[in-house]
């Protein structure tokens, strides 16, 4: 064996250990960590206007969530979704819905059919279209209802909470723990979010 | 009096048929208990702790494990692919069974209706736990909650995937198990 091939191989192993480390602490393989500084983005609202996270100049913070119409997870997390942007949009930290599916795979998910059901519901919130979905794969949701909670700092706006609204979604009555508020509430006090991350069953965004 | 012997028979046989659904045990004595409200429903209905012992049988057979849920389009799209490799592998110690996560109120209005008319061959049964967050990773670390996804396992071996198969790229993972 080669002098070469020895070092080759140190090299790799080196690379190969670095791989299995980072591994576990990156849930989601691509898009945002914890600690990371979310790009922002204009997409198209349900009332025609393009939404960018630049034009909420007094904002703290936002609630980034993907969501849909379709998805029954995200049809059940709605009302608390409206609930989420009344508490805390008054707090500086608004609301912003982003629906990533392809309306092509997924016709109930139309720019027409966001508008309808916006209306139905009453959003309160934006509810913007990822047009060729492009923006949901840079934050790394992976489903639908997937919630990012951003801080504004003065780097940026800072990844500080992945995952789920709460931990129970057939039935808020029976909710135990509300990560999102939790983790806002946490934020707005400037003390640690306790959990940054969390899983939940979601229906898998339609490309 | 005939006919109604053989209708007391029935009822019988029936009353039987429904006792079945509630502690489901296997050969081995230790598989699952489903919680209470499992009477009316065609399938098991599992918490996660009751779950637990059908993603670790040590009976030698290899068992493909799907997560999936009748509002989730690309799950019911592979599903006549895991139906295939079953009607091909069953009798080659390969068990296959799919976790429903339809919510309760679509166990009867679609869960029972959908797998009558699809005629499903493979074991289904529910999970109904809502602590997500707690039982996702239990299956595996590195799920984020997408389905479909599927485990496979056998004593030796164990692949966990957060995607969708087609039929080809089943049959391929599944003979890395054989």
């Amino acid at each position: 064996m080669t002098m070469k091939t020895l070092k080759t191989l140190g090299i790799l192993t080196l690379v190969f250990f670095l791989g299995a480390f980072s591994k576990t602490v990156n849930l989601t393989d691509a898009g945002y960590d914890i600690g990371d500084i979310a790009a922002d983005f204009s997409l198209k609202n349900i009332d025609g206007t393009m939404v960018s996270l630049a034009d909420f100049g007094n904002a703290k913070g936002f609630l980034v969530i993907f969501t849909c119409n379709t998805c029954p997870y995200a049809v059940a997390y709605e009302d608390r979704i409206i609930a989420l942007d009344a508490k805390y949009k008054p707090l500086g930290v608004p609301v912003i819905a982003i629906n990533p599916n392809n309306p092509a795979v997924k016709p109930g998910d139309s720019y027409a059919e966001m508008k309808v059901r916006a209306q139905e519901k009453g959003f309160t919130f934006p509810y913007v279209f990822d047009e060729g979905q492009t923006v949901y794969p840079q934050y790394g949701a992976t489903r639908t209802p997937h919630v990012f909670l951003l801080e504004k700092t003065d780097e940026g706006n800072k990844v500080v909470y992945i995952g789920a609204i709460d931990d129970n979604y057939q039935d808020a009555a029976l909710v135990e723990e509300k990560y999102v508020e939790n983790a806002v509430d946490a934020m707005l006090a400037e003390s640690e979010i306790e959990v940054k991350t969390t899983r939940a069953i979601g229906c898998s965004i339609k490309v | 009096m005939r006919h109604l012997f053989f209708c007391l028979l029935f009822f019988f046989v029936l009353s039987c048929v429904d006792k079945r659904k509630e502690p489901v045990a296997s050969s081995n004595g230790e598989v699952g208990q489903t919680v209470a409200k499992s009477h009316e429903i065609d399938f098991p209905i599992y918490d996660f702790e009751g779950l637990t012992p059908l993603l670790h049988q040590t009976d030698g057979k290899t068992y493909i494990i799907n997560f999936w849920a009748t509002w989730c389009k690309p799950c019911v799209e592979e599903l006549p692919y895991f139906e295939k490799v079953y009607a091909e592998q069953k009798d080659n110690d390969v068990e296959v069974i799919l976790v429903s996560l339809d919510m309760p109120s679509m166990w009867k209005s679609r869960l029972e209706p959908f797998v009558a008319e699809k005629g499903l061959k493979s074991r289904v049964v529910i999970l109904d736990d809502p602590k997500q967050n707690e039982w996702i990773p239990k299956i595996d670390e590195n799920w984020g909650g997408g389905i479909p996804a599927t485990l496979i396992y056998n004593t030796k071996k164990r692949s966990f995937f957060e995607q969708g198969f087609t039929y080809e790229e089943l049959k391929k993972e599944l003979h890395k198990f054989l």
